[in-house]
């Protein structure tokens, strides 16, 4: 196999998820404002003082973004799982692991990089300094994709499972400790003067431990779900 | 390789009778290093000066830790034993141990925060070693979970390894940054590592509870993938033609 037609099939996979997204939009919109509707309930909670909202805010942003994260994970396989697709994609030349790679590109795609996005406007209702917002917007942007990859593992493994939906989230939520740790630390980190890089390049780094990994494992688990 | 073909006792078959005969030995075992670890915990070891009578909580408390650690690391073995040679057998037996382990950091977690109420004066701190044991009790959790949902034996197995390998990588990646997550914080002045240097009879003590934890994870274990192997072979001949069933 070429290096060019493998290419080819992880764009082709990420293609078909964005184009399947693009024509059921509802399915990304919801995720985005449960992503909107969990931070604002916090304040109301917690209290209006903005000292208060200030400190606790990368928390509560980076906790939202796993929960929106870990909500949208069972569209990654379930359909594909039900109708067949992804046993058509076990058998086609292109290996699968480079599709499943494709996969969960699109995922972060559609859940991760508009998470990213958002996280500035949401951080300005906690008074987050323009700064802090930066570094958080930075943070996210290394660690969702982080979320997406080993989420995906999680997907995989509960393929038609009993209460999949639920039983994703203990598996799942564990594992995200350490990205929520070093996101969430990040900006702290930066607020308190000793610099946001260190944090950074310790998620960098499970960004790219996970990437290497994660498609292995999740291409793993799904041929355990296949058979 | 001559002697002993140890690849016979990977059948159910044949490994059913041999823990039946190792069981016995290893409960005894488990009582005899209990009973003299729990004589020297509470009658042979120092009262310390700093925590008086309640440190000795520690003789349950950090071997329940290790066995926690050490019984995920046990289960990861039979999942990786079972993904690459496709055994039944190893299955089973990553099977059998989790709910033990699960109890094991369960009852560190509890044994911690009865030693943390008369010691810190709180039952919970965020500590890195309670917090790391906490997220080993949710993967242990997720493990159980995820092995009663699927109904089909064989890929519960598979899916339950794979799951178990993902998490034994994971482990020192969820430690170090519980530790330095800790650190940062540094919000209570509360530390578990101030303790002065241990005597030898506490040291001896702890070495002999975990022994005896050991040997009770071993007979439990035995006894739980023996009940899994009658369970998944029942239909099958030898289960049917075994004395004990048909009594």
């Amino acid at each position: 196999m070429s290096e060019a037609s493998l290419w080819n099939g992880f764009s082709a996979a990420v293609r078909r998820d964005l184009l399947l997204a693009m024509r059921r939009k509802s399915d990304v919109l919801t995720t985005l404002f449960f992503f909107v509707i969990v931070t604002s309930l916090f304040p109301l909670g917690i209290g209006p003082e903005t000292d208060m909202l200030r400190r606790i805010a990368p928390g509560v942003l980076w906790v939202s973004a796993l929960l929106a994260t870990m909500l949208s994970l069972n569209r990654l396989f379930a359909a594909d799982y039900v109708d067949g697709t992804l046993e058509q994609m076990a058998l086609s030349a292109v290996p699968l692991g480079v599709l499943v790679a494709g996969k969960v590109a699109a995922h972060w795609l559609l859940a991760g990089l508009p998470l990213t996005l958002l996280a500035p406007v949401l951080g300005l209702q906690f008074d987050m300094a323009p700064r802090s917002l930066a570094v958080m917007v930075a943070s996210l942007a290394i660690g969702t994709p982080v979320l997406s990859l080993i989420g995906a593992i999680g997907a995989a493994l509960t393929l038609g499972v009993r209460g999949g939906g639920v039983l994703v989230s203990l598996l799942v939520l564990p594992l995200y400790v350490p990205a929520l740790i070093f996101g969430a630390g990040a900006v702290e980190a930066d607020v308190s003067g000793l610099g946001s890089g260190a944090h950074l390049s310790l998620l960098a780094a499970m960004l790219a431990v996970a990437g290497f990994f994660a498609p292995w494992a999740t291409t793993a688990a799904l041929r355990i779900a296949l058979e | 390789m001559s002697g002993i073909n140890w690849f016979r006792f990977s059948s159910p078959q044949s490994f059913y009778p041999l823990a039946a005969k190792m069981i016995p030995w290893f409960s005894a075992l488990a009582v005899v290093f209990g009973v003299i670890g729990l004589y020297i915990s509470f009658f042979v070891a120092p009262t310390d000066a700093q925590q008086g009578e309640a440190y000795r909580i520690i003789f349950v408390h950090v071997p329940a830790s290790w066995m926690s650690m050490f019984l995920y690391l046990v289960m990861a073995f039979w999942a990786a034993v079972g993904m690459a040679m496709n055994t039944r057998l190893a299955g089973m037996m990553a099977s059998a141990i989790a709910p033990t382990g699960a109890m094991f950091a369960f009852l560190s977690l509890w044994t911690g925060s009865l030693w943390g109420k008369p010691m810190w004066g709180t039952w919970w701190v965020w500590d890195a070693r309670l917090t790391s044991e906490l997220i080993l009790f949710f993967l242990y959790l997720g493990f159980i979970a995820l092995q009663s949902a699927i109904d089909d034996p064989r890929r519960a197995d598979r899916a339950g390894a794979l799951l178990a390998i993902v998490g034994v990588i994971n482990i020192p990646i969820i430690y170090f940054s519980v530790q330095w997550w800790n650190t940062l914080h540094q919000g209570a002045s509360v530390s578990l590592t101030r303790a002065p240097s241990m005597a030898k009879t506490m040291l001896l003590g702890m070495l002999l509870m975990a022994l005896a934890f050991w040997m009770y994870s071993i007979a439990v274990s035995l006894s739980r993938a023996r009940a899994i192997i009658l369970e998944r072979e029942r239909h099958t001949v030898w289960v049917e033609e075994l004395s004990e069933l048909n009594q």
